[in-house]
């Protein structure tokens, strides 16, 4: 069983390099992905590794993205996390979560006359910092919070 | 087919805030049942709200949005008695859409 499941890992880590090198030669910055899921991405497991799947070569800390969610999470299952950004020409906002077994929860792409707000809520396995990842004007801007988790929500 | 999503669509100043809670197991696949048989990962991979033919949100999701996945955004261009269509695509291939009438703040 244990066999079988490094094969699967394999396989997985393949398909990710394969989709790594599509979104690579094909996603400039963050032009919006109607239907698609960029497997690539949401297979990362650093915050380096994300940015990089979403088409960035880094992102910078900005003070102008502001993230609101508990200090202390009692229940990782569901943590609520609210995302702003004050960055001009935002186009994107990703929440990352660095110590889950993948970085990348979740990405909106933001059309002109929506908001750069949104908020959702997400699973923690552990404490951790979330980042909040946000494209703007084609630039990566980020900002982190650390939430501690009482009561891991990955696991069984 | 999953339960209906439960979506408020309210003016709030010139903009349209929006709130939705879909119904959706979101399974990350890293689970094990009783048996200790892993549980196949089931979850919302797409999401796209529209208004007027205009896409106003579109995100992609992976395993660690919330069971029963919330979703609270807002967008300018809506008026009331207009419509807000949500709609969802999950790894399997199921799919859900429902729609929302814009009401007035």
């Amino acid at each position: 069983m244990n066999g079988k499941r490094r094969e699967v890992l394999k396989a997985g880590g393949s398909a990710g390099v394969l989709a790594l090198a599509a979104v690579a030669g094909l996603v400039k910055t963050g032009e919006a992905l109607a239907q698609q899921w960029n497997k690539a991405a949401f297979d990362t497991k650093s915050v380096a590794d994300t940015v990089k799947a979403l088409g960035g070569s880094g992102s910078s800390p900005s003070g102008a993205i502001e993230i609101t969610a508990p200090d202390i999470a009692e229940n990782g299952a569901v943590v609520p996390v609210a995302v702003e950004s004050k960055l001009p020409r935002t186009q994107a906002i990703a929440i990352l979560i660095e110590k889950n077994p993948n970085t990348l929860s979740a990405e909106f792409e933001i059309p002109a006359g929506t908001d750069p707000f949104v908020s959702t809520r997400v699973k923690m396995a552990e404490t951790s910092n979330v980042y909040a990842l946000v494209i703007a004007d084609g630039k990566y801007f980020h900002a982190v919070k650390e939430i501690k988790v009482t009561i891991g929500g990955c696991g069984g | 087919m999953a339960d209906p999503m439960r979506i408020r669509a309210n003016m709030t100043g010139d903009k349209v805030e929006v709130k939705v809670l879909m119904a959706h197991e979101m399974e990350t696949g890293l689970r094990k049942d009783a048996s200790g048989n892993p549980i196949p990962a089931h979850f919302i991979r797409n999401v796209t709200v529209t208004h007027g033919g205009k896409t106003v949100l579109s995100a992609q999701w992976g395993t660690s949005v919330s069971r029963n996945p919330f979703l609270h955004f807002r967008f300018k261009g809506g008026k009331p008695g207009e419509k807000v269509t949500i709609a969802w695509l999950d790894n399997k291939g199921e799919k859900r859409a429902d729609e929302a009438v814009i009401a007035g703040g």
